[in-house]
């Protein structure tokens, strides 16, 4: 779109002429005899990659997995209506990001909840979660956290915070998921055949590099942290394509003027601090991962919603058609989901994926239906 | 007036409750509208669901328009409800090729609003209405209990004559044609949701209300006969009405990214907030689909009206992918670009 | 889980030093600092927000290698289609 000023650090990266000439370097490494299958692992690439139309540049023997880091994806039903049961108690306010606000639970989705006269609201930062609970303090105010390892440090912060001010009417109901278990079940995965993936470059920016090098020292895999916008991505692929072409398996960092190799150490102390690891946790279409999810520290136990709160608790199947985990591990595309467009789209979504801006079945529902016009 | 509306398969109504998103100008609005009430009200001129409804009498064709103004909160940078409450009305007249010949206005008030409250907006409203050279020629007022509306709502209605020398119709668009907007967009819906102070975020950013009919007087005098449809992109933003023009004349267009004018504050706060400004609601704006041929007249004609100066050339009318809308990047990305699905909400993700 | 954008600190705030306000292409935020490591933000630093909070410092000599060498492959390029011209040229075939 053409503005008045550019928007530095984001501009650069989303320079026409170096997106070709990137392109055009991918297209002489790849070998035409082969077909390659990169996984991009968080859902925010998966967005980035529809929104600016990239799969359109990559050669064709190229093809690019989706990955499960999407956290409204992977969060189960039963923990959506365990969140809007708090809702539905008196004297309480549910906070969460807009990215929840559409994500059907058993009985509705929190916007559906709040046209019925639940106090729902959405927020930007848990930091304005936490501002609503100082401004009404007759409240019980319930943020409701998601997020992987990008998201979580601001909420341990946050409740940080709150402990600091005493406050006696502000909690977190924590989902907050770590990203390593996720790539380890898609690479433990039967039906998974990749050649590398693309690793997620503001995770990356808290965990720095080294947990992602286990994917290549036992699994043989290349993983370059990669950042978000297009060059960023094609540059990405470029690297993982070069390691696949020289036969090498390691982890490199596209994205260097973010992510540390060591990462975020004031981030992971705040972690530290305040969340500790479940013994299990279930995922969407993914099943019960153990250290996979963060809990709050019994330090925390009165800023902890399941503590305060009687949650239901309840464990909700999907509908048995929707194939929201194989499409999370990558092993569907969306369209092959039998609900697809169907049953399930972004207006009535039958699972989150379909409700996520991330999530791999809203990006191609909304993005990818006409992929042939740009040769047109 | 188009069959096409009758042509296209009926959209179904069976939610259970009405949403915020039935409101909102997007997918849900257009099932709430054509699945439940314009069936009930079933007649030839309502068929067309246009933005204003055109009949003949007496030898002219008659243009009326009905709107209804929510906005919360009652003032903002740039504007009222008061002032898109006029310029709503007149513009849906302009769209539609006619000029507004008078206006009337239907006050809802909640008791305990404060008197100079109201003598704001029906200041705003007297300003708008010279400004936009139209009489408000009548109306009516009511009063509810407190808690029953949010401060003030208002409907206008207005009522034109389509000038003689159009023939807009969604029918008439061909491939080939060319797409226009008359400046940059986002501006309205990006100042209301930062004016609600919720999201903590400031910026110079300003409602673009404005008449849009002097930008259609001047699309008239250049290429009335080349003129093929119009329409003022409020809820839902430009992706909305191009996806129903999409629809409409059952062809595909393509919006060239590049070259949409976006305020940079526009784009600073969707990209903080992760929205898409083509999905934000303008209410100063236009988009025009003329002949090819005439494109660069048109073009000329829009920014050489005062305020014009951002009118570009954003796209064109394609045979392929008919029915979609489709954006491209300057190195040949693709993507579709969806009707809004209900309000636009801030992601993190 | 990853939408952060980089923005340009224009003012920091006596009493509460850890809040900073960001500046994202006109619009302004408030934004906690608490994550990054020496807490030493000054005006005109860029940094990754997400959430209200800042992820990180953007490096501008690691954007700046990136771009120079992402521009050396776009040239490299144009100078291997030279190359590639003038073999053909000295084969008696046309330029292309």
């Amino acid at each position: 779109m053409t503005t008045t000023t550019g928007m530095k650090y984001v501009d650069e990266f989303r320079d026409p002429v170096l997106i070709s000439a990137v392109a055009q370097e991918i297209a002489r490494t790849v070998d035409p005899a082969r077909h390659y299958r990169i996984m991009e692992v968080c859902g925010g690439h998966t967005h980035s990659i529809y929104r600016h139309g990239l799969r359109d540049v990559l050669p064709a023997n190229v093809e690019l997995v989706h990955g499960p880091g999407c956290p409204v994806c992977v969060l189960p039903t039963g923990r959506v209506d365990d969140g809007l049961a708090i809702a539905a108690q008196p004297g309480t306010m549910l906070t969460c990001f807009g990215d929840m606000m559409r994500v059907p639970g058993t009985k509705g989705t929190p916007l559906e909840l709040k046209a019925r006269g639940a106090d729902i609201r959405m927020v930007y930062s848990p930091l304005d979660a936490l501002k609503l609970a100082r401004d009404n303090p007759r409240t019980q105010v319930c943020f409701f956290a998601i997020g992987f390892e990008t998201t979580a440090p601001s909420t341990a912060l946050t409740l940080l915070e709150a402990r600091e001010l005493g406050l006696r009417n502000f909690s977190v109901f924590s989902n907050h998921v770590t990203i390593v278990p996720a790539i380890r079940a898609i690479l433990d995965s039967p039906d998974m055949r990749l050649d590398g993936f693309v690793g997620p470059g503001h995770v990356a920016a808290i965990t720095g590099c080294r947990p992602y090098e286990f994917v290549a020292r036992h699994y043989g895999k290349p993983v370059v942290v990669a950042g978000f916008e297009p060059l960023d991505l094609l540059e990405a692929i470029l690297m993982v394509l070069r390691q696949i072409r020289a036969g090498e398996a390691k982890v490199e960092n596209q994205y260097r003027r973010i992510v540390p190799w060591e990462g975020n150490p004031a981030a992971l102390r705040a972690l530290a601090l305040v969340f500790e690891l479940r013994p299990y946790f279930e995922w969407r279409g993914l099943g019960f991962i153990s250290q996979s999810a963060l809990k709050l520290k019994d330090a925390f136990a009165a800023w902890d919603s399941e503590v305060r709160f009687a949650v239901p608790g309840v464990r909700v199947t999907d509908p048995r058609a929707a194939q929201c985990g194989e499409v999370l591990k990558g092993v569907l595309k969306p369209p092959q989901c039998k609900l697809f467009g169907k049953e399930c789209d972004p207006e009535h979504p039958v699972g989150a994926l379909m409700v996520s801006s991330e999530g791999a079945c809203a990006a191609y529902y909304r993005y990818a239906r006409t992929a042939e016009v740009a040769h047109a | 007036m188009t069959t096409a509306a009758a042509a296209r398969p009926r959209l179904r109504f069976s939610d259970s409750q009405i949403e915020m998103a039935h409101g909102a100008g997007g997918k849900a609005s257009r099932r709430l509208v054509e699945g439940l009430i314009a069936p009930a009200f079933a007649n030839p001129v309502l068929a067309a669901l246009s933005d204003a409804a055109v009949f003949p009498l007496g030898g002219a064709r008659v243009a009326t328009t009905a709107d209804g103004y929510v906005v919360r909160p009652l003032r903002f940078p740039g504007g009222s409800i008061g002032d898109l409450a006029v310029n709503g009305t007149v513009n849906d007249l302009a769209v539609s090729g006619a000029r507004a010949v008078a206006l009337m206005a239907s006050f809802i008030l909640e008791a305990g609003l404060p008197a100079d409250e109201l003598r704001a907006e029906v200041e705003a409203m007297a300003a708008a209405a010279r400004r936009a050279g139209v009489p408000i020629v009548g109306g009516d007022t009511k009063v509810v209990e407190h808690g029953r509306c949010d401060g003030m709502y208002v409907t206008t209605f207005g009522v034109g004559l389509v000038d003689e020398r159009l023939a807009l119709d969604p029918r008439a668009v061909r491939a080939g044609d060319a797409v226009l907007v008359s400046g940059p967009i986002g501006d309205h819906g990006i100042t209301i949701l930062l004016a609600r102070g919720e999201l903590e975020l400031e910026a110079d950013l300003r409602s673009d209300t404005r008449s849009v009919w002097p930008f259609v007087e001047s699309l008239i005098a250049a290429c009335a006969s080349g003129l093929r449809w119009m329409r003022d992109p409020t809820r839902g933003g430009v992706a909305t009405a191009l996806n129903e023009l999409a629809r409409e004349c059952e062809l595909g267009i393509v919006l060239r990214e590049a070259d949409v004018p976006l305020r940079r504050e526009v784009r600073g706060a969707c990209e903080v907030l992760g929205l898409d400004p083509l999905h934000i609601a303008n209410e100063g704006q236009l988009l025009a689909v003329v002949a090819p041929a005439d494109a660069e007249r048109a073009l000329a004609a829009l920014q050489a009206v005062p305020g014009g100066e951002g009118a570009r050339l954003i796209g064109e009318v394609r045979a392929e992918h008919a029915g979609t809308v489709v954006g491209i990047t300057p190195y040949g990305g693709t993507r579709a670009i969806d009707m809004l699905v209900g309000d636009p909400l801030p992601r993190i993700c | 889980m990853c939408l952060a954008i980089p923005g340009q600190v224009v003012e920091l705030n006596a009493e509460q030093p850890l809040l900073v306000k960001v500046d994202v292409g006109g619009v302004r935020r408030n934004v906690n600092v608490g994550l990054l490591e020496d807490g030493e933000v000054g005006i005109g630093d860029w940094i990754l927000i997400h959430v209200g909070f800042a992820l990180s410092k953007i490096g501008a000599a690691e954007a700046q290698d990136q771009l120079r060498m992402l521009r050396a492959m776009g040239e490299d390029e144009l100078a291997m289609e030279e190359v590639r011209g003038y073999t053909f040229a000295t084969d008696g075939g046309e330029r292309p």
